[in-house]
């Protein structure tokens, strides 16, 4: 009888699966009860009341909010998620313009020129990232100090304290002029969106770009010459061993910046390579038969198909580039797993509330990525009409 | 017909054949070309004397500019005369060259890394080359290699125990790196398949393991091996280091392996699973002899690639203070005797790491166009 019920593809299934959950269950009651053990002998506190103590500590890099000693861990936490958000959003746009220019390069009809990107891919894959952003790190401290550092006129400056430059000051009327740097992206995009429908009902032509370009560019300005300049420079002077006033970009940030942009470009290229391969050689030639000129049959006919075969990879990219920004620990960026994971984590001890929050973070994080890429990707996807 | 006289008759076409016609063709085709061409020389020949310079023809290696032998960082040319005109100072890597290879392995027992080193060419053999001679022997070989390797590298069994804070450099980038592949290869055959299964709690736990792993950066997971791990376990039961790191390592390892066989199960025509069936064969048999070989080799390309970007992310221990290649690299130069010469030993670790990726990665493109050529997948 028994032998008959363990022959039932059915039973044995159901078997199988409550025994993971039994085992499942018995393993995280063990670790529980073992955890609870271990933290009341080591005196550890649990719960998350300690996001609310004194941090004691500084942070030297918070370009959003202003970070005192006396601050909350929550603050850190904040913080350190903005300065991952910034290098991340920074790294990706970044990337993305240098991988789309070196992917375009790799076929380009220029056998130099090829070979010359062809080597910066294979270079840039094959070495590990934490090794380029050290070795970045490394290069901008060797930079000349504060006192003899290079200038361009005047206005930036560029030292192994990280590069120095102007700083807006926002007078009374400024958020005019901000709303009119905002209204006229709107305007720009109902432009557009009513040329492209003009375009697609009768076939006429609007020189959208242009109108746009002068609108964004324009409209800002005159209402900032009406408001009587109310967003004037500040420059950094050079006062004893450090620079006064400006805004200044530290080392950290610009070594992060350039190694995790460079090394994700390289990936990029890649699949802007294959993806541009991927377009059959016949939709060039019939394109060039209908007389399209070079730079349209690119932009009209080739990128558009090619893009449905670069997202999904690129998407995957972005996430891997937000999740290495977590190597800024390496040369001291305060970002999520330096700041909240690294030094609150050794303040306060509770390693499993601190490592929790911050997995639970980036978790988060590359979730609202794929989301907004799958979005994209459905948008550019072949439609069948 | 009086027409045809007017014209001249058309010059032949410029040779479009040998190295004139090529360079034609590849480098001066237009005006842009050209000049593109022409900037690009100039910048090669500004920076590769430059480079060779700096890295060979002036560098120091053994001695410096006076001849003597270099000892620490004062004796290197560009210290010890920084008006001069002197290139890299390798002596860094040659004086430390012992420890960037086996770190602080005690310098008697030095043969049995030598040896494992040995003999893990000879496991990887089969693996790599399909018609050696006697491969059904070797890869039982191959199987029982880590085991081997362990016994040799560690101790016991006769041999000194060498703990493992006694390890660094090359060896523990190749342990971590060798040991995650391994052991992270079967663990993700088992989560692909898990995650296909039909059995929907099982397939749930698989998919919400892969995507958990696969959402967080490795350098939590370290995290999460050094501080936490610790903490899971009954008292008494001390984990290594090393191992630690190795149980992060390879967890993460496993979610990206998983993946990549998925879609290589996924590229299987529904056919080959249909035929296993009405043979007779059970679930484990069908993939065992059917489904896995068909699967795992069209995912081969893709499983080295994988490999390749764990063995550059081993580098990452260095954060929680393990001593890998970059470790002794930074060790080296946080030591006053040679403080300063980072770009010497940064570009020594480049290169070695480009030398094993590259490597595996020109493989990896070997395989794919034998795969291309070789086998005809489910399209008849």
């Amino acid at each position: 009888m028994q032998n008959n019920l363990f022959q039932d593809q059915k039973f044995r299934g159901i078997l199988y699966q409550t025994l993971v959950v039994g085992f499942f269950a018995l393993g995280l009651y063990f670790v529980i009860n073992t955890t609870a053990y271990n933290l009341e002998k080591r005196n550890i506190a649990t719960g998350f009341g300690f996001l609310n103590n004194p941090a004691g500590f500084d942070i030297s890099f918070s370009p959003f909010l202003d970070f005192k000693s006396t601050d909350t861990h929550l603050k850190v936490y904040f913080v350190g998620v903005l300065n991952t958000l910034l290098v991340s959003f920074c790294g990706c746009i970044a990337a993305t313009i240098l991988g789309f220019i070196v992917g375009i390069i790799r076929l380009s009809s220029n056998w130099l020129l090829s070979r010359i990107a062809y080597i910066y891919v294979e270079f840039t894959r094959n070495t590990p990232l934490l090794l380029q952003i050290i070795l970045w790190y490394a290069i901008l401290i060797q930079l000349p100090r504060i006192k003899q550092a290079p200038q361009i006129w005047e206005t930036f400056y560029i030292s192994n304290r990280g590069l120095f430059g102007p700083k807006p000051i926002f007078l009374d009327g400024s958020n005019i002029v901000i709303l009119s740097l905002v209204l006229s992206f709107i305007i720009s995009f109902f432009i557009a969106r009513w040329a492209k429908k003009r375009q697609d009902t009768t076939g006429q032509q609007f020189p959208t770009f242009t109108t746009n370009l002068s609108i964004i560019v324009f409209f800002p300005f005159v209402v900032f010459f009406i408001m009587g300049s109310p967003i004037t420079l500040q420059y950094p002077v050079l006062k004893g061993f450090n620079f006064k006033g400006g805004a200044v970009i530290r080392p950290e940030f610009i070594a992060m910046f350039l190694a995790l942009s460079i090394y994700t470009a390289a990936f990029i290229s890649e699949t802007v390579r294959s993806g541009i391969l991927s377009v059959t050689k016949g939709q060039r030639e019939a394109s060039g038969a209908l007389g399209l000129k070079k730079n349209w049959i690119m932009r009209l006919i080739i990128i558009p198909q090619a893009l449905r075969v670069i997202v999904p990879p690129l998407t995957s990219q972005y996430l891997n580039l937000t999740k290495n920004s977590s190597l800024g620990i390496a040369v001291g960026y305060a970002d999520l797993v330096h700041g909240f994971g690294g030094i609150s984590l050794n303040q306060t001890g509770q390693a499993i509330e601190c490592m929790a929050i911050t997995m639970a973070t980036y978790l988060l994080i590359s979730l609202t990525i794929s989301f907004f890429m799958n979005i994209y990707n459905k948008s550019i996807q072949f439609k069948e009409k | 017909m009086e027409n045809n006289s007017n014209f001249e008759s058309r010059k032949p076409p410029v040779a479009t054949t040998g190295i004139l016609g090529w360079c034609r063709q590849h480098l001066f085709s237009n005006w842009v070309n050209s000049i593109v061409t022409l900037l690009v020389i100039y910048f090669l020949y500004q920076l590769i004397p430059w480079f060779l310079d700096w890295s060979v023809f002036s560098a120091d290696f053994w001695t410096n500019y006076k001849g003597e032998l270099i000892v620490d960082r004062t004796f290197c040319s560009r210290v010890a005369d920084p008006e001069g005109d002197h290139g890299a100072c390798w002596a860094i890597i040659i004086v430390r060259f012992y420890q960037f290879m086996y770190g602080f392995y005690p310098s008697e027992q030095v043969w049995r890394v030598n040896l494992t080193y040995f003999l893990l060419v000879v496991a990887l053999l089969p693996l790599l080359i399909e018609k050696i001679p006697g491969r059904k022997h070797l890869i039982k070989f191959t199987i029982v290699f880590p085991i081997v390797a362990f016994i040799l590298l560690y101790g016991g069994f006769g041999f000194q125990v060498i703990p493992t804070n006694k390890w660094g450099g090359l060896l523990v980038t190749l342990v971590l790196g060798v040991f995650g592949i391994a052991i992270a290869f079967p663990l993700g055959i088992l989560l692909a398949l898990g995650r296909r299964s039909q059995l929907p709690v099982i397939s749930m736990f698989c998919t919400l393991f892969i995507e958990f792993i696969r959402g967080v950066p490795l350098i939590t997971l370290l995290f999460f091996g050094m501080v936490m791990l610790p903490l899971f376990l009954p008292e008494g039961l001390n984990l290594d280091g090393l191992v630690r790191v190795l149980v992060a390592v390879t967890l993460f390892q496993a979610a990206y392996m998983a993946e990549v066989i998925r879609g290589g199960l996924q590229a299987i025509p529904r056919g080959q699973y249909e035929a296993a069936q009405s043979v007779g064969l059970s679930y484990w048999q069908m993939n065992r002899k059917i489904i896995l070989p068909q699967a795992i080799r069209i995912s081969i390309p893709s499983i080295v690639n994988t490999s390749i970007g764990l063995f550059k992310d081993t580098t990452l221990v260095i954060i929680i203070g393990l001593l890998d290649l970059l470790g002794i690299g930074r060790g080296a130069l946080a030591d006053a005797t040679w403080m300063g010469l980072s770009n010497e030993v940064y570009v020594f670790v480049a290169l070695v790491f480009f030398i094993f990726t590259f490597s595996m990665s020109r493989y990896s493109l070997y395989l794919e166009k034998k795969l291309k050529t070789g086998i005809n997948m489910g399209a008849d």
